[in-house]
């Protein structure tokens, strides 16, 4: 790969990685929000895919494709079942915030994201770390998502976008953690979507839906 | 002599894959407290030769020093009390129907690898690692906040795995941030995150990078710790989870974690300088403190009651360790292992208070002294060594961490943390007075003590005076922690 080609895909996936987190912000329907996540995980992926490919790193490039089957295929998939089984909500009740107001907020985190990893490119200007910003952009829009959606499903896809946007972070700037902390790490993630999962349906059970605004009992 | 450093993981997950084999049963649950021995035991050992400096094990993965040591015996303490009073417990939850079968099991299972992955937290060389082991905690005690599957644990596990999991989260992010500015001082990538090689290269790591990196640690495991601004989890987990557990996350898991802070904050001083984090810990901790102490003052729920205590001492624990002396850091330390045999004794108490009355409301549950002799008195002695006073440890705690922060210049804090622990004290008395003191009402229900949650009690009581009494060779130990912190005499 050339380096001009390097760079180019580099970017084309940081930037898709990034749309597909303002997309999240723009859609409400519930099935819709999975698979734009699913797309999410695979412009993460593209990530140290391409990185291992032009460093010729193999043990990179095994990273990739376990990336891509956890956060393309497996977490997503574990979403979808979690929205299936819930047939009459599909859709996002009446958001806190309106969406024009949404897609504004999105561009002041994007613009935030990039005053501050000002320090991380001072540091190491390279073509990978120049497209940092966009990881912290989907960081700060996923923690926007998980404080204004109100249905359980969308905030554990909050809570995935804010892991995305930290591993993105972590194979732009040092291409990837150590492998034991990935795998680590990785397997944490995976249980913690389970049990929110499993959370999900015992929720549904005792609740009868699954709005977090019904958890009010206990307060102070 | 390396592989003592595998004994307290491997000793509860040996324990946990019993329990997945066998299920709920006494064999299993001895196991459990065997190997919470055994993490008491390996600390106990491996604290023997440590003045010298960190031991390492399982190649370069493993690091003990004296604050690993410390920890593990925290862990072990409080763990043997725990799961102790978990067999009597458990048995009396599955009679009265509150859980079942399956329930039981999962909890003989869950609660070894909740002591395995705080073992691993302390113990971990690399900072990655010890993250994975914290978020791993986290995943562990989910089902247990939940255990009851009633509406309001469900809702106290949601909130609780949302809030930590983000929290700890923004602690990877700053993990990330750090490998970054590590790999840039010239360390390769296969131990730019080892605690030792950190420590080494720090006076190198990239100030800017760095800050970023502290910020988000501070947060991070600050989620964990139950400090501002990730605390709302506390309040809602402690006070759903089983009495054990409560006991568990209250007196362990926020001082394993505040113990993730203090490594990292060693690391980060050399870097930085002391400033930084000072300022963060101080407006955290006063912060923590603040809320604590207002929420105490309207708290009519004693489970809550006590989980705002915690948020208290972790807020001042806080406090403490932003002045960052070694008296400071050696009272610190011995205020968390006091503050975790201290919430064990009143959260086990609290446990077959709520078994006997069904309810956690302060007014529902009143002349406890006069029924129970066993649970009024440990219920009233945890208090006692909760509220600081002598001859308990926390009193001379507290103490010497008032003359560190007076001796830091920071007179102005010690203030105000001063004035909300005597707002948080007052809270206390009236709540705890009114359940062990108060006129008992008509008709009230029998409170009866397991054998085994007896014992535990009773052990906890002898453990409380033992260290009010002396704290023997473990001051020692304490100072040595706060020596290989990079403390200042």
């Amino acid at each position: 790969m050339t380096e001009g080609s390097y760079t180019g895909v580099l970017e084309l996936a940081a930037g898709a990685f990034l749309l597909t987190a303002v997309l999240v912000v723009w859609r409400r329907e519930l099935q819709a929000i999975v698979v734009l996540l699913a797309w999410q995980g695979v412009a993460l992926a593209a990530i140290p895919l391409t990185e291992g490919l032009q460093q010729g790193d193999a043990a990179l490039m095994t990273v990739g494709v376990v990336v891509l089957v956890l956060r393309a295929f497996v977490l997503p998939f574990l979403l979808a079942r979690a929205v299936g089984t819930e047939p009459c909500e599909r859709r996002e009740s009446t958001p806190l915030v309106n969406t024009t107001a949404s897609l504004l907020i999105t561009a002041a985190l994007t613009v935030l994201a990039y005053a501050v990893t000002r320090p991380i490119i001072a540091l190491d200007p390279s073509p990978a770390t120049r497209a940092v910003p966009a990881a912290f952009a989907v960081i700060l829009i996923a923690v926007f998502i998980m404080v204004s959606r109100r249905r359980a499903v969308s905030q554990a896809v909050g809570f995935m976008m804010l892991d995305n946007g930290i591993a993105a972070t972590a194979f732009l700037i040092t291409a990837g953690v150590p492998l034991i902390v990935e795998l680590g790490a990785s397997l944490d993630v995976l249980f913690a979507v389970l049990v929110l999962g499993l959370l999900t349906g015992h929720m549904r059970r005792a609740f009868g839906g699954t709005d977090l605004d019904q958890l009010r009992e206990l307060r102070d | 002599m390396d592989i003592l450093l595998l004994v307290p993981i491997l000793a509860p997950l040996a324990a946990a894959v019993l329990a997945a084999g066998v299920g709920w049963r006494r064999l299993s649950a001895t196991v459990t407290v065997l190997a919470a021995v055994s993490v008491l035991v390996s600390g106990a050992v491996i604290g023997l030769h440590i003045e010298s400096g960190a031991r390492f094990g399982a190649g370069h993965l493993l690091r003990a020093d004296a604050l690993s040591v410390t920890m593990l015996v925290v862990i072990g303490t409080v763990g043997t009390l725990a799961t102790w009073a978990s067999i009597g417990y458990i048995n009396a939850e599955l009679v009265h129907g509150h859980t079942d079968r399956r329930g039981a099991d999962l909890y003989g299972v869950l609660v070894p690898v909740f002591l395995a992955a705080m073992a691993l937290a302390v113990l971990a060389n690399n900072i990655g690692v010890m993250w994975v082991a914290i978020e791993a905690t986290t995943v562990a005690t989910a089902f247990l906040v939940g255990h009851r599957r009633t509406r309001a644990a469900l809702e106290a596990t949601w909130k609780y795995v949302v809030i930590c999991s983000v929290g700890i989260a923004l602690a990877f992010l700053g993990t990330v941030l750090l490998y970054f500015a590590s790999l840039h001082t010239g360390a390769s990538s296969g131990n730019a995150l080892d605690i030792d090689v950190l420590l080494n290269h720090a006076g190198q790591l990239d100030p800017a990078v760095t800050h970023l990196a502290a910020g988000l640690l501070l947060l991070g495991y600050g989620a964990k710790a139950g400090l501002v601004p990730f605390h709302t989890w506390l309040a809602d987990a402690h006070s759903q989870s089983p009495a054990p557990v409560s006991a568990l996350m209250s007196g362990v898991l926020l001082s394993v974690a505040f113990a993730s802070l203090l490594r990292v904050k060693s690391i980060v001083d050399l870097a930085l300088g002391t400033g930084f984090l000072r300022t963060g810990l101080l407006i955290v901790g006063l912060l923590t403190l603040l809320i604590a102490a207002s929420l105490l003052m309207v708290q009519t729920d004693f489970k809550r009651m006590l989980a705002y205590s915690s948020m208290e001492n972790m807020g001042l624990v806080a406090v403490a360790a932003a002045a960052g002396t070694e008296l400071a850091i050696a009272a610190l330390l011995l205020h968390v292992l006091a503050h975790g045999i201290g919430k064990a004794l009143v959260f086990l108490a609290a446990g077959q208070l709520q078994a006997a009355h069904d309810s956690t409301a302060i007014g529902d549950v009143t002349g406890v002294l006069a029924r129970s002799a066993l649970v009024g008195t440990a219920f009233a002695i945890g208090l006692a060594v909760l509220l600081g006073l002598p001859p308990f440890a926390m009193f001379a705690s507290e103490l010497s961490i008032s003359r560190a922060l007076a001796g830091a210049n920071l007179g102005w804090a010690l203030g105000a943390a001063l004035l909300l622990i005597v707002i948080a004290f007052a809270a206390l008395v009236r709540g705890g007075s009114r359940m062990l003191l108060g006129p008992e009402c008509p008709g009230a229900p029998a409170i009866v003590v397991p054998v085994s949650v007896g014992a535990a009690l009773l052990a906890g009581i002898v453990l409380s005076v033992a260290l009010g009494l002396t704290a023997g060779p473990l001051s020692q130990l304490f100072h040595t922690a706060a020596t290989q912190l990079g403390a200042t005499p």
